[in-house]
């Protein structure tokens, strides 16, 4: 059996949350200076303009790319064959949340109860995990920062199988319509089909987390991910909404087998700048 | 279309030259003040108690920004969504503010306001965050420092680039945006 020191997780962790808000990955960078060049709104290109220059700045002087430098959500996949010493996972992961954050000066922005008191933890603790045992001896961290802003205009529908495959594209379209410039698009757009109420919307948010633009790998849903695109992007909501081409950067659905009289949907959302990583220790 | 340049505070006359779908670079000094802070100036307004910044004029920016490192005037400052503060809004241009930076839609109470008052609301690009930290050259608190990020700034800002998304006549971009490329 493998011996991981729960100091090393804090120790990635910490370094997780710094890298992701200041460096924007690749898949998301390209994405954004193709978008330039395709935009045909001046305004939405003055958008995409900006954006890039931010990614620079953000990179170049260590600057959080967005002001909201979110709530730490983590999938973690953790080999059986690895046992961890020191501190359990939750305290490992949220000690270095703690350090990355106050560190690297980013903003802590969880407050302690959602509904009387309201007050800063003012170390931008609890985290989110997810955690899976899977087989093995490796252990793979995935963190997103996600932002409040994007994360609001989420939704799950309980669609009726007989919806079908036109059900569940108007559930998609109407609810980005609907949000318009909220999530500051141009917008990545996780979808969760099936499954039960709960892990429709986790798939949702595990969908973010994929390399931009990397397609579901059944065909089926690959050409479901581009049609959905292609009529979010009709739209004509544009970058920031104030009208273009480019209100979606790409879509991405995972799913997961159905109850027999069930057909769960949702819908979460992130900004352009697309923030998550992934390592393996 | 090259964006308008606008001193801040701002005049009627200032409002009234701008329409849905401007881009402006903003110079001169705006204040900072998201969802607490709002919360605080309305329940003084209500109490009929003294605010403490004149708003006369005024543009203020729902921002709030990550820790300044040493050195820095300010962390990264982008824009956080307005909707939030759609309760509050209509009353603080009753008391003179004369526009508002955020992004995201607003509802017609506010979009109403801004015809009887003659105000404006700005979006700034949500999350250019540390582009948009490097048009703020002074930042003081003013108020409510115990709140943090969320506390009131006195913001002196230099092109700052933002877009006016309703104007005091009705008009909205992000309903003739999106009209404009449907397809």
């Amino acid at each position: 059996m493998r011996e991981l020191a729960a100091s090393v997780i804090t120790d990635h962790v910490a370094e997780m949350c710094f890298d992701a808000n200041i460096y924007l990955g690749d898949d998301e960078f390209e994405a954004l200076k193709r978008s330039y060049e395709q935009e045909e709104s001046p305004t939405g290109k003055e958008v995409f303009r900006q954006l890039i220059e931010n990614v620079e700045i953000a990179r170049d002087e260590q600057i959080p790319i967005c002001q909201d430098t979110g709530f730490a959500v983590f999938f973690v996949e953790w080999g059986q064959e690895v046992h961890l010493t020191g501190q359990s996972l939750e305290e490992a992961i949220h000690a270095g949340v703690r350090k990355g954050y106050e560190e690297g000066y980013l903003r802590k922005s969880i407050v302690t109860d959602p509904l009387y008191d309201r007050k800063n933890t003012g170390d931008n603790t609890p985290a989110v995990i997810y955690t899976d045992l899977v087989p093995g001896d490796k252990v793979k961290i995935l963190f997103a920062p996600k932002g409040g802003g994007a994360e609001n205009m989420s939704a799950v529908k309980m669609l009726k199988p007989s919806d079908g495959e036109d059900g569940l594209v108007d559930f998609v379209v109407n609810h980005c319509k609907a949000v318009g410039p909220n999530p500051c698009p141009p917008i990545v757009v996780g979808v969760g089909i099936g499954g039960t109420f709960d892990r429709v919307a986790v798939n949702a948010k595990k969908a973010l987390f994929r390399s931009l633009g990397k397609p579901n790998p059944d065909s089926r849903f690959a050409d479901l991910e581009r049609k959905i695109l292609e009529k979010i992007n009709d739209l004509g909501v544009g970058p920031q909404g104030f009208g273009g081409r480019t209100f979606a950067l790409a879509v991405h659905i995972e799913t997961y087998p159905a109850h027999i009289a069930s057909m769960p949907a949702a819908v979460n959302l992130n900004c352009h700048a697309s923030r998550h990583l992934e390592r393996v220790l | 279309m090259e964006p308008k340049r606008i001193q801040a505070p701002l005049s009627d006359d200032d409002v009234l030259s701008l329409k849905a779908g401007d881009n402006v670079l903003i110079s001169g000094f705006i204040y900072s003040a998201r969802d607490a802070a709002h919360k605080k100036l309305i329940e003084l307004i209500d109490q009929g108690k003294e605010l403490p910044i004149d708003l006369n004029g005024q543009i203020i920016f729902y921002v709030g920004p990550t820790p300044a490192k040493p050195g820095q005037v300010i962390g990264s400052a982008g824009p956080t969504t307005s909707g939030r503060m759609d309760a509050y809004t209509p009353q603080l241009l009753e008391k003179g503010m004369k526009a508002c930076i955020g992004k995201g839609l607003r509802n017609q109470a506010v979009k109403d306001a801004l015809q009887k008052h003659k105000g404006l609301y700005l979006a700034a690009v949500g999350g250019a965050g540390a582009l948009l930290s490097k048009k703020i050259k002074k930042s003081e608190v003013v108020a409510y420092d115990e709140l943090g990020p969320e506390a009131i700034r006195r913001m002196e800002v230099e092109d700052f680039p933002a877009t006016v998304v309703n104007d005091a006549h009705g008009g909205d971009i992000y309903v003739e945006g999106a009209k404009a490329y449907a397809r």
